[in-house]
């Protein structure tokens, strides 16, 4: 066991190496540089201040150099200073904005838990009856629409005609209601899907037969022998499902106005700023990887078949 | 290692959305083909059909845009600003004047080419890697495999917007983003099909019979390579549209004035409160696209994978 997470936490560091590798070759192999104006059409800098702008941030250095003076900054937890947002290091933009994504995503993956898991159980239940068309409809709906379009249709429906929620902010608890239900959409139709699928397996086997047969009722069926059972692939969905939310979040907090990192995200990205995308990254995909092998542990909790 | 997570949502076995009808009855006949039946199968799923046929719908008014479009795309309208959906502008005009009806039809052009044009750009590249991977194994499998991994570490959509940032928007570089990062998942599947087939009395039988390594490979491992590959492309599809959308929607995807869906979602959003119409018909296109292949999907895999129900 003490293994087999070592064994895994080892491997994280050549992936995220490797990922900071390809990011950085995209990021300086393409035509263009942060020295460039941002505004389109714009007089670039005169080339003395390209010049001194370049040393300045260490641009001008060989790309080896430049990815080793990185490497050494970043495993010290210091990312550099944001081109973009030239006052601020790229560890306190960090510090300020992942916390409140990480909120948001936390509350959207508690909804689509408790929501995919009971929409997948209605659906299994009440097997090719009501339930189950309503609560495959609105898993299909949230796999299959982008959450950006949700957020426009929510918006519109409980901003403007029922005006229950603010269509956007980040201040108290009636602006989360909107981004959260959008955000949780999406895994919530995959884990309905997937809680469908492995329920409807779960009531056809002997075992559920013969709880049935020694006269158990309904619920206690469904409840304490299918269920849990049927549960215990479903975990194997969290992993791919951080990411969900992850990628998720930076349309929600564009649209909602959420100052989380998915916004700085994006700006970051279309404004070259190399230091920030390169953190962004980094910190996503290490997030990733934990989330895979916490998932993977629980699911070797939950299943004693399962041995490392 | 024991476990492996799956690694995106369309090749987890989920019921479909929904294909009651599609009972596996036909399972048992062995003598008909294995697509005649799924054919048969994907017929009597109703919401599948309905996905087809809106499916074509959109193909053709992407290929008949021109006669379709009341006006011009791009041309504007300045004494005709925002308006409201009219009966001269069924869907109204945005802010440049233009009708909104004819950008949306437009729209489905780039949606369509996108969807399609990716994949074949994804099987290009992701069929003959995954097959070279599995079927000749040892060390290039193994250096194939662990690119592979990384690749699969990396979020997606992240490296999407990445490379789309710094390549500059466009559909030509839409392709080359979306073919970057697709080819990963259907390399995997094609590679595991291999493994399991290459071993098979049939392909040790045709080699034994002096066939060489393209025959072996097209004439019979590649057909029983197939039906994985044709389910993950029919979920590459709106995966790839819904990519367009997320792209342009940020403003990296689609130049102006081409119109596309998502872009038209993103430059008006904004102004949802004042001008709802210029957002919500874009919206309605995109989610009506992505339901009808996602249907579609569905009833494709559950056809030709009756033992997924």
């Amino acid at each position: 066991m003490a293994r087999y997470v070592l064994y895994r936490l080892l491997w994280l560091i050549p992936t995220l190496l490797a990922m900071a590798v390809i990011t950085f070759l995209v990021m300086h192999a393409t035509p263009g540089s942060p020295l460039d104006p941002v505004a389109e059409g714009a007089n670039p800098l005169s080339p003395e201040a390209q010049k001194n702008l370049a040393a300045a941030y260490g641009l001008d250095k060989p790309l080896w150099q430049q990815f080793g003076i990185f490497l050494g900054k970043a495993l010290q937890g210091d990312f550099g200073q944001s081109f973009v947002y030239r006052t601020r290091t790229v560890t306190e933009i960090m510090r300020e904005t992942f916390p409140i994504s990480l909120f948001l995503g936390s509350m959207a993956l508690a909804l689509a838990i408790v929501g995919g898991i009971t929409l997948g159980v209605l659906a299994a239940v009440y097997q090719n009856r009501s339930w189950d068309y309503v609560s495959v409809s609105v898993a299909t709906l949230g796999v299959a629409v982008p959450n950006f379009v949700l957020a426009v249709f929510f918006i519109i429906l409980f901003s403007f005609v029922i005006p229950l929620f603010p269509t956007g902010g980040w201040g108290s608890p009636n602006q989360w209601v909107l981004p959260t239900i959008t955000l949780s959409l999406a895994p919530m139709g995959i884990i309905a899907r997937f809680t469908r699928s492995s329920m409807i397996e779960v009531i056809r086997s002997d075992y559920v037969r013969t709880a049935r047969a020694k006269g158990l009722a309904e619920r206690p069926v469904i409840l304490r022998h299918v269920l849990k059972n049927a549960l215990i692939p479903v975990v194997t969905l969290l992993g791919p499902m951080f990411a969900a939310v992850g990628t998720g979040s930076f349309f929600v907090e564009s649209i909602f106005r959420v100052p989380g990192m998915g916004r700085f995200f994006v700006l970051s990205m279309t404004g070259r700023d190399y230091p920030m995308i390169m953190a962004v990254v980094l910190i996503y995909g290490a997030f990733l990887a934990l989330m895979n092998l916490a998932v993977d542990l629980l699911y070797g909790a939950l299943d004693p078949r399962i041995r490392y | 290692m024991a476990l492996s997570t799956p690694a995106s949502d369309t090749s987890l076995p989920t019921p479909g959305g929904a294909a009651p009808a599609a009972l596996p009855s036909t399972r048992a006949v062995r003598g008909s083909s294995l697509y005649r039946d799924a054919w048969r199968r994907l017929l009597r799923n109703k919401l599948a059909v309905a996905g087809g046929v809106t499916v074509i719908l959109l193909c053709l008014i992407a290929i008949f845009a021109d006669f379709l479009a009341p006006f011009s795309y791009t041309k504007p309208n300045f004494g005709r600003l925002n308006e409201f959906p009219s009966r001269e502008f069924p869907l109204g005009t945005d802010q440049l004047g233009r009708d909104q009806l004819s950008r949306i039809i437009y729209g489905a052009r780039v949606s369509m080419l996108v969807g399609l044009g990716s994949q074949i750009i994804v099987l290009a590249i992701g069929v003959p890697i995954g097959l070279i991977s599995g079927y000749v194994g040892g060390r290039v499998d193994l250096v194939v495999t662990r690119f592979v991994d990384v690749m699969y570490a990396f979020p997606r959509l992240l490296f999407v917007i990445l490379v789309m940032s710094m390549l500059g928007a466009g559909l030509t570089n839409i392709f080359i983003a979306i073919g970057l990062t697709g080819w990963v998942g259907i390399s995997r599947q094609t590679r595991a099909q291999v493994l399991s087939i290459k071993e098979k009395e049939f392909v040790e039988g045709a080699k034994s019979l002096g066939a060489g390594f393209w025959r072996v490979v097209s004439r019979h491992v590649l057909p029983s390579a197939l039906t994985p590959i044709v389910v993950s492309v029919t979920f590459g599809i709106p995966e790839a549209i819904f990519y367009e959308a997320a792209l342009s929607f940020i403003g990296v995807g689609i130049n102006p004035p081409t119109p596309s869906w998502g872009q038209m979602v993103g430059e008006n959003q904004q102004f949802l409160r004042s001008y709802w119409h210029l957002c919500v018909f874009p919206s309605i296109a995109i989610a009506v696209t992505m339901l009808s292949f996602t249907f579609f999907g569905d009833g494709v895999r559950d056809a030709l994978d009756p033992k997924m129900k």
